[in-house]
């Protein structure tokens, strides 16, 4: 007597670990499936809870992922790993449990940057990652103004945007010198800088929470001043969650904790060769970098939503010993904020230089495309995204040539 | 195969020209374009479209 085949084991109930699930299933795996979320909550998507949740326009439930007809999965929510032991091909829950797989897939997302001072944050200071995050900082935000959002990434912008558009007052703090300076450069920065002072944020450049807000709600500031903060919300970044990954063996980024991947997802082991049976994807992980070069980093965890989306595919195959999708990741992003749709194609922050193509403050619409030795590595438009399309084709052509390997993967319960 | 868009959930993400360039596109005033009784071919970008929408915008009804 046999017992039944381990299951392949996906941990991380959110978009990554979901599609990822749902690749297995179309690509013919018709074994075990073991869906582990360490939150209470079923699948749900990020990228409303920094824009039309917070503000209100949608409620939190329509952030919900549906779960894919035919998943046919084991779902175990509230319950993270602690513990990979691949020699034992076995995942230890927090529960005690102790799953075993024929497939192991790594989506566990990362977290937000915690506050990096000694003391702990108070009530009146969020940071905003999850579901549950979200609706705090809703009803946060429900309780009046003024708001300080540390950090102008992204995800802090965004916040900005939402709470302007509430009608409270707003401060911005960015360590640059305009907003999302890191990710796309000065020249979008400067343009988004004015948008955001024309919206009435009080965008403070250069500078960074020094302290947590006194007694009398007051914030100070690394350039000495003091605002006034009913509400703060740190978006410091996120840290690729990882943690219950060391110690078992495989290559975990040593400055931001992502799991090191090859280009189809798998992840490498101590020595840098890419393990069999166990893929990443999403924004725990760091697959190579796409547009690689003299002086980029040889793998970069993007934090995408379209990585976890177009990596499952090619994920999924690896774990089943498919052949690899023939179609080239090309990173994109999107930000709605203040009225206006940036959108992003390749790594705009590997570029040595950025050429403007069209700047039109009044019909509020932005092109810039980012380029490294003459080729171009990225763009953004803002308002403009007709014409993505032509620089994706650009970068697409920059690319060095996909690798091809055909290894066997785990090789259970595919069907031809 | 008949392929609709949502026009109250589009958001302009791109993400639909990007994996079925055959099928979506832009004009210069940013609207969306689009064929909607695409031939067999076009069949996995499509589902490649549909699936990459971050709003889920991208409808497809039929066999292909």
């Amino acid at each position: 007597m046999s017992a039944a085949p381990d299951p392949v084991v996906v941990i991380g109930a959110g978009l990554a670990g979901l599609r990822t699930a749902d690749a297995l299933r179309e690509q013919g795996y018709t074994g075990g499936l073991v869906l582990v979320g360490d939150e209470p909550d079923p699948p749900y998507d990020r990228p409303p809870l920094s824009k039309d949740v917070l503000t209100g326009r949608v409620p939190v439930s329509a952030a919900d992922l549906p779960i894919p007809a035919g998943l046919d999965a084991r779902t175990v929510l509230g319950r993270a790993a602690v513990r990979l032991d691949r020699a034992a091909r076995t995942v230890l829950l927090n529960d005690g449990t102790e799953l075993r797989y024929a497939g192991l897939v790594v989506a566990t997302g990362a977290g937000a940057a915690p506050w990096p001072g000694p003391r702990t944050p108070g009530p009146g200071v969020h940071l905003l990652r999850g579901r549950r995050d979200a609706v705090a900082l809703r009803a946060a935000l429900l309780g009046g103004g003024p708001v300080l959002v540390a950090g102008a990434g992204f995800l802090g912008c965004e916040v900005a945007s939402a709470a302007r558009s509430m009608g409270l007052e707003v401060t911005l703090v960015a360590r640059g010198g305009t907003p999302l300076e890191s990710a796309v450069g000065a020249r979008a920065g400067a343009f988004m800088a004015a948008v955001q002072a024309d919206a009435g944020v009080d965008l403070r450049t250069g500078t960074a929470v020094a302290a947590l807000p006194d007694r009398r709600g007051r914030v100070l500031l690394s350039d000495g001043t003091r605002v006034a903060a009913r509400t703060v919300v740190l978006a410091l970044g996120a840290r690729p969650a990882t943690d219950w990954l060391r110690g078992g063996g495989l290559l975990l980024d040593p400055k931001t904790g992502a799991l090191l991947c090859d280009s189809r997802g798998r992840a490498l082991d101590l020595r840098g060769d890419p393990v069999p049976d166990i893929v990443a994807l999403g924004d725990a992980a760091a697959p190579p970098h796409p547009c690689p070069g003299p002086g980029t980093p040889s793998h970069l965890a993007l934090g995408h939503w379209s990585g976890a989306v177009d990596r499952a595919a090619g994920a999924a195959a690896a774990l089943l010993g498919a052949p690899p999708p023939r179609e080239p990741v090309v990173p994109s992003f999107w930000s709605d904020q203040f009225g206006l749709r940036l959108r992003s194609v390749g790594v705009p922050g590997a570029a040595d230089r950025a050429e403007v193509r069209e700047h039109d403050p009044v019909r509020r619409r932005l092109e810039v495309v980012y380029l490294r030795g003459g080729r171009t590595v990225g763009a953004l438009t803002v308002n403009r995204t007709s014409r993505l399309a032509g620089h994706r084709r650009e970068i697409v052509r920059g690319l060095p040539g996909q690798e091809v390997s055909t290894d066997s993967g785990i090789g259970v319960g595919r069907q031809p | 195969m008949r392929v609709g868009v949502d026009r109250d959930r589009c958001e302009d993400h791109g993400q639909c020209v990007f994996a079925a360039p055959g099928v979506f596109s832009f004009d210069d005033d940013e609207n969306l374009l689009y064929d909607p009784a695409p031939p067999p071919g076009e069949a996995g970008a499509v589902a490649a479209a549909a699936a990459a929408c971050p709003v889920r915008a991208v409808l497809v009804e039929g066999a292909p």
